[in-house]
């Protein structure tokens, strides 16, 4: 950024922790860019973070997930938390380029200094959620809020990765979406800790929290949280008090079920296995890119003169044993 | 995965002003060009304009606005984003802006304006060029 004063990591990692916006949310484009110093931040920032509740919220495109978190801002703002919102909004795939809308309905707390909005686009990431979202919720985390809730793409029958990141699922479901088979479907009528039928004004609500708790009570899976089916009205904020109140509860659920530590063992053994991979993959093909052996083993792939599988075993034995020397 | 940096742009409607047609036209526009598009809704007072150009981290403000307003809400925008040190910020206005207006908005601060009938890749070229990344 030419201009623009450079920071160095160590005044970023000092401007997140005490909380300033501005370097949170330059934070948050470094991650995003996948630049360099956003890690060498996160390294710094890593043992802040920890600290907060994450809630994801999903459901279907127009079903009130944007209007859901307001309300809910509001009324644990009224309990004294902060608040980040991370709002994940589609990237198209042939251009890249993306609408983030959901600000729109965040207005109401557009200028409270204890409240800190996020659009990301998906970046071509596939399960709702962008590749920078949880290195995005950390940066929040460590500068302090208490609540971080994390809006996914409107999503269809299986991006589940909220469930990755997130402490509680809220999934949002609306009067008319479909018949009782649809709740019986795999994917995301799976992840939820707590359902909500939003717009609990439209015929058909009553119904729809019927059909779900049918589902639920042929779940075979033997689970001591049964997942409660809540009705919300995201614009007049009707049962929004006592959502708040169930999310507490499942927090406290987990913290006292000892589930928390055992998702946070699984998160970071997931997370390790991840990057791993991911660096793995980049010095792989920082390695074979452009070079003119690889490119004539793909060449002999396409002409069926040689099988990928074998070569990948190939290739791979060759790079560790080079790395090993 | 490529670093890759993507223009970031929020495109906002300060003041009392309803009609957002434009508004949407050109935030389509820069969508179909790559950019991220933060479309933050009607009815933005100076300060909600700049907070959400600050929090969402943008590269260009577009300020779109029809009401008469503008020789008292652009100048306040920018110096709100002068105080925040975010001089860095291309802002770019369009919307119904007398000709007259045009050079003193433009000491303030703002790069271009771009009045009705602008062919919508112009305001996409400008933006590409202009912006810091």
């Amino acid at each position: 950024m030419s201009e623009e004063p450079v920071v160095s990591v160590n005044e970023l990692v000092d401007g997140v922790l005490s909380g300033k916006r501005r370097y949170l949310a330059r934070l948050i484009s470094l991650i995003e860019n996948e630049d360099n110093q956003a890690q060498e931040a996160l390294v710094q920032l890593y043992r802040h973070t920890g600290r907060a509740y994450i809630i994801g919220v999903t459901g279907p495109p127009g079903s009130g997930k944007s209007s859901l978190v307001t309300k809910l801002t509001a009324e644990f703002r009224k309990r004294a938390k902060t608040i980040g919102i991370i709002c994940v909004d589609p990237s198209s795939p042939f251009t890249g380029g993306a609408l983030l809308g959901d600000r729109i309905r965040m207005q109401e707390h557009s200028l409270d200094d204890d409240v800190y909005v996020r659009s990301m686009g998906t970046r071509g990431h596939l399960g709702g959620l962008s590749r920078a979202t949880s290195d995005a919720i950390r940066a929040i985390d460590a500068s302090g809020k208490d609540i971080i809730f994390v809006e996914t793409v409107g999503t269809g029958q299986s991006e589940v990765e909220v469930i990755e990141i997130a402490h509680t699922v809220i999934v949002i479901d609306v009067p008319g979406s479909g018949d009782d088979i649809q709740a019986i479907k795999a994917g995301i009528m799976e992840i939820a800790d707590i359902f909500v039928v939003n717009k609990s004004d439209y015929p058909g609500a009553d119904k729809k929290v019927t059909e779900i708790n049918t589902m639920l009570d042929i779940d075979p899976r033997e689970r001591p949280w049964r997942p409660p089916v809540l009705l919300t009205n995201s614009r007049t904020g009707d049962g929004v008090a006592e959502l708040a109140d169930k999310l507490l509860e499942h927090f406290k659920y987990l913290k006292d079920s000892g589930m928390l530590e055992q998702k946070g063992l699984e998160r970071s053994r997931e997370e390790l296995q991840n990057l791993m991979k991911y660096k793995l993959t980049q010095e792989l093909s920082n390695k074979l890119q452009g070079k003119p052996a690889y490119e004539k083993a793909i060449r002999m792939i396409a002409e069926r003169k040689k099988d990928p599988y074998t070569v990948a075993e190939q290739l791979i034995a060759e790079f560790l044993f080079s790395e090993s020397r | 995965m490529s670093s890759s940096k993507k223009i970031r742009v929020l495109v906002a409607k300060p003041g009392l002003d309803g009609h957002d047609r434009g508004a949407k036209v050109v935030a389509r526009a820069l969508r179909d060009a790559g950019m991220e598009v933060i479309y933050t809704g009607l009815r933005q007072t100076p300060e909600m304009v700049v907070r959400a150009a600050l929090d969402e981290g943008v590269h260009c403000i577009g300020l779109s606005i029809l009401s008469g307003a503008h020789n008292a809400l652009f100048p306040k925008i920018m110096e709100l984003l002068k105080a925040e040190g975010a001089n860095d910020i291309l802002v770019v206005g369009g919307g119904i802006i007398p000709e007259d207006d045009i050079a003193g908005l433009k000491k303030t601060g703002i790069a271009e304006i771009f009045g009705p009938g602008t062919p919508l890749q112009e305001i996409v070229e400008y933006i590409k060029t202009h912006v810091k990344l």
